[in-house]
């Protein structure tokens, strides 16, 4: 038993859904109890798709336990064919229906549909969403694709965008764009979009691009060895990452392989003097896998921040995640418990989080400012406007939306030398984000405090560190801490204060 | 008699004949009900055992995420608990011990059992028991179900406030007890109506706390504000209290009939009853016309899934002008719902439990002005050019009583007002 507060991942059978809902004229139908339903509004409302996902449930009660809950399913699988007539059916079971054991992928294949179905055995007390999508996706991939003879033309499959994902949607017509101007097609895209009957067409293509190895990797590694068709290793977010992308296709492909680079703007805006001030800012990287390697990438040698910290909440990822916090000279944070990474963010005060949903909340309850990089997704990372993780177009985006959490360059340096105007203050925050202008409350007498590791705070120190800005005064008092703990001083003063910038300065 | 409400001319639906479909069910599971009853219950905690799909679910229902570290956690079922490769109740005993070292604020803890926690026959009860000895008196557990496989949504709620009955202290007072959670200022507001009428001894369940003095008796009435509770009424009838049926506090009319039906109990004179509400009805009234404006002579839809349908249809039917063509509920449960049903005027089809693909069949075919439907529906139905109001809204807003008459035409009217102002048509 493991206590769970909120989870960055659903169970396995929601990973199948978004499969399903992103596909087009698969239906899925899911032995499950009345209340797993839920599950719709994560596409409609979230994702504001306008239809509902394909997916019948059994709905099964109490009162069904005892009786025929496996007639309950063949029942929904006929009116499900019947109704919806999809080209292929998956069929599965949601945690409570495991534990009943009705088999639905044995009872499914006894009823001949004259429609490929496909079962999955996804387990609930074991795995997660993530699994749910890959394996989902592995499975069909593996029933319905067939070695055929190529396209002409050197053609690629997109494989794993999602329903839910973060920002598949502009990431598909990104990357669609980039391989467009290198002379290469799409032979199909999948889930997102196909139908069965494309994915039978997939061996055509020439090799596959692996846009998300959370939720396509299985199928990869399948095609690789059963329709010898080669995958590509670099997901390309970041200009660096998309650069060696493109490097590699032009390694599988032998085409020239130039892009287009007239539109990339983030290299200049990173460069530009207004930039100087993101010089080092410490950041802490948490999400899926692929967001958190690229991100980490990104934040050190394309925007110039400290990495100060990364982890991942899905383990099939931990082993690369660790490695690449080696570099980094770092320890990965490797959790679903996001207490734990609350714990993590909180010690190490960085001046920014580049997180999920789940960190954005908790930087608001420490006051750092967050961008958010990854799923779990919320409503707000579905924007209107086109906004790619991907490609040169989504180094843009992701420049623009890192920054604006921040206070920016010149408003940074006036909040330092004018602290104590009445309305230019400290707690009204960052002047872009429309916070209400507060007016300034005078704060009582600082007195010393002392710290967890007894080390105290004498009142003058304290006052001085109130002087400074708040989104430093977390690293300030971080920094003068550790210092003082270094030297075994058990007291801090106004002058350690200093000491430790002049130590710290960089 | 103070004050009876108008019959319908042409009868009402008490009698109708209710179409009984049975099939998937487009609706949440009662542990969606720990999402306001955390709230409600301040010193409270629900901890549900169960699975992933239990977590998601509770952070997913409500929409938004409640990042003040909320009083609720799933205990989640792993292979070693299902195998029995670990005892299951130490488990728990574990987890629950970590738990109140953490929260010490915790006077009541509830453990709430799920779909898998009653299909591998995990018993809560015998739990409750062994803790409340192990932590009491300062913390109290009880248990209850808010699986999908025995209840449908609100009846969370249900589930919740019945397994509080049959520890209540016995009482011989004559008192009254209102059963239903509401927002603090709308259960104030209800107090105040009912010491305006003279009866001062009125106890709410749930209480805020713990500590609150609750009781039951021979002498003890009660009357239900939440059209869901049917199990808390049987509880409160075997703990030999008496049931006060009455329409629901919804609107104007809803509100006067069940303050009425009190007031006749405790013999309260026509002149006061009068006096304490007139007022209110005329404010009610008036703010009813003006947001109900946009809803006359409309047609409306219910789709089965918070249990208020049958009252508030009648609330539409009756104030605000409407025309029910379908109304659909989980449960229909005759000593709750009878006195709705006999002022619902006859016409539309009353419908219990769902084939969700059948009734969207006949949504489609009716077309309505306004369908109420769950959130998996909305959307989708919305694209279709349908106006939907999504029922989940209906629950997590004050709408009870005379002052929020207005507000609750106001959730029904603003889809449909909505749609008019808006110029380019929502192809997507």
């Amino acid at each position: 038993m493991k206590l769970s507060v909120w989870t960055y991942e659903g169970p396995p059978h929601v990973g199948a859904m978004r499969i399903a809902t992103a596909m087009k004229g698969l239906h899925y139908v899911l032995h499950a109890p009345q209340g797993d339903t839920y599950a719709d509004l994560l596409f409609t409302m979230i994702e504001r798709r306008n239809h509902r996902p394909p997916v019948s449930y059994t709905t099964f009660q109490a009162r069904d336990l005892g009786a025929d809950t496996s007639g309950l399913f063949k029942d929904a699988c006929s009116d499900a064919v019947a109704r919806f007539k999809p080209e292929a059916i998956i069929v599965g079971a949601s945690c409570t229906a495991e534990l009943i054991q009705d088999d639905p992928g044995g009872l499914a294949e006894t009823m001949d549909f004259g429609i490929p179905v496909i079962p999955l055995e996804l387990p609930s007390y074991q795995r997660k969403e993530n699994f749910g999508c890959d394996e989902t996706f592995f499975q069909i991939v593996r029933t319905l694709a067939k070695p055929m003879e190529r396209t002409t033309r050197i053609t690629c499959n997109l494989i794993g965008p999602t329903a839910l994902g973060f920002r598949h949607r502009d990431d598909i017509e990104e990357l669609t764009g980039l391989l467009s101007d290198m002379g290469i097609d799409v032979n199909v895209c999948a889930p997102m979009n196909a139908t069965p009957t494309d994915i039978t067409k997939m061996g055509a293509a020439h090799f596959n691009v692996l846009m998300y190895p959370e939720t396509a990797e299985a199928a990869a590694r399948w095609m690789e060895a059963n329709l010898g068709q080669p995958y590509t290793k670099v997901v390309p977010i970041g200009v660096g990452a998309t650069r060696d992308f493109i490097a590699e296709v032009r390694e599988i492909t032998g085409l020239p392989c130039h892009a287009d680079e007239t539109r990339l703007r983030q290299p200049w805006y990173a460069a530009s003097v207004d930039s100087t001030y993101l010089t080092g800012k410490r950041v802490f990287i948490f999400g899926d896998g692929t967001h958190v390697k690229a991100a980490a990438r990104i934040a050190r040698d394309e925007m110039g921040f400290e990495v100060a910290g990364m982890g991942c909440f899905n383990r099939e990822m931990a082993r690369d995640i660790r490695k690449t916090a080696k570099e980094y000279g770092l320890e990965a944070l490797i959790t679903d418990d996001y207490l734990e990474v609350e714990e993590a963010i909180e010690k190490l005060q960085p001046e920014m989080i580049l997180g999920t949903q789940m960190e954005r909340h908790i930087g608001k309850r420490l006051g750092i400012p967050c961008a958010v990089i990854s799923a779990p997704v919320h409503v707000q990372d579905f924007p209107a406007r086109y906004s790619p993780q991907m490609g040169f177009e989504g180094a843009n985006v992701m420049f623009d939306t890192w920054v604006h959490p921040l206070v920016m360059g010149l408003e940074e340096h006036l909040l330092h030398m004018f602290r104590d105007d009445f309305e230019f203050h400290d707690d009204a925050g960052a002047s872009h984000h429309g916070g209400q202008a507060t007016a300034r409350v005078e704060e009582a007498e600082a007195v010393q405090t002392i710290t967890a590791d007894n080390v105290i705070w004498l009142a003058d120190a304290e006052k001085e560190l109130r002087k400074i800005p708040f989104f430093v005064r977390g690293k300030a008092r971080r920094n003068t801490e550790s210092y003082a703990s270094e030297r075994g001083l058990n007291e801090i003063s106004k002058d350690t204060l200093y000491e430790a910038k002049a130590h710290f300065a960089r | 008699m103070t004050y009876a409400p108008t019959l319908p001319q042409g009868g009402g639906c008490r009698t109708a004949p209710v179409l009984k479909e049975r099939g998937q069910r487009e609706v949440f599971c009662g542990l969606t009900g720990i999402i306001w009853l955390h709230r409600k219950m301040q010193d409270a905690f629900f901890l549900v055992v169960g699975s992933r799909t239990c977590a998601h679910l509770l952070q997913s229902a409500a929409g938004v995420m409640i990042f003040a570290e909320p009083r609720f956690a799933t205990a989640i079922l792993e292979e070693a608990d299902l195998a029995g490769l670990k005892d299951a109740q130490d488990e728990l005993d574990a987890q629950v011990e970590r738990l109140l070292s953490r929260r010490p604020d915790i006077k009541q803890l509830f453990l709430v059992g799920s779909c898998p926690s009653e299909v591998i026959k995990l018993d809560l009860s015998k739990a409750a028991e062994r803790l409340s000895i192990t932590h009491g008196p300062s913390v109290r557990v009880l248990n209850f179900s808010g699986s999908g496989i025995e209840t449908t949504f609100t009846e969370g709620e249900d589930a919740c406030l019945a397994s509080m009955v049959p520890v209540l202290p016995e009482t011989d007072k004559r008192q009254l007890i209102v059963a239903g959670a509401l927002p603090d200022v709308v259960e104030d507001q209800m107090l105040d109506l009912l010491s305006g009428l003279g009866i001062e001894t009125v106890r709410c369940l749930p209480t805020r706390t713990v500590a609150d003095e609750l009781s039951v008796g021979p002498n003890t009435v009660f009357a239900l504000t939440q059209p869901f509770l049917g199990e808390t009424h049987a509880a409160l009838l075997r703990r030999h209290a008496r049931h006060l049926p009455a329409p629901f506090p919804y609107g104007e009319e809803g509100t006067t009939a069940w303050l009425a039906a009190i007031a006749q109990e405790f013999g309260i004179d026509e002149e006061t009853f009068a006096r304490v509400t007139d007022g209110p009805r005329a404010r009610a009234r008036s703010a009813v016309s003006q947001a109900s404006e946009p809803l006359q002579g409309k047609s409306v839809f219910f789709l089965p899934d918070s249990q208020m349908e049958i009252p508030l249809a009648r609330f539409l039917a009756r104030e605000c002008g409407m025309q029910p063509i379908e109304v659909g509920q989980p449960y229909i449960h005759d000593a709750l719902h009878g006195p709705d049903l006999d002022l619902l005027p006859a016409g539309p089809q009353i419908s219990e439990g769902q084939d969700v693909d059948k009734q969207l069949d006949r949504v489609k075919a009716a077309r309505p002005d306004l369908t109420v439907c769950g959130l998996g529906l909305a959307n989708p139905l919305e694209a279709e050019g349908l106006t939907t109001k999504w029922a989940i809204e209906l629950v997590f807003t004050p709408v009870h009583f005379y002052e929020q008459a207005g507000d609750l035409a106001g959730l029904f009217s603003r889809p449909v007002r909505r749609r008019s102002i808006l110029g380019l048509e929502a192809a997507e």
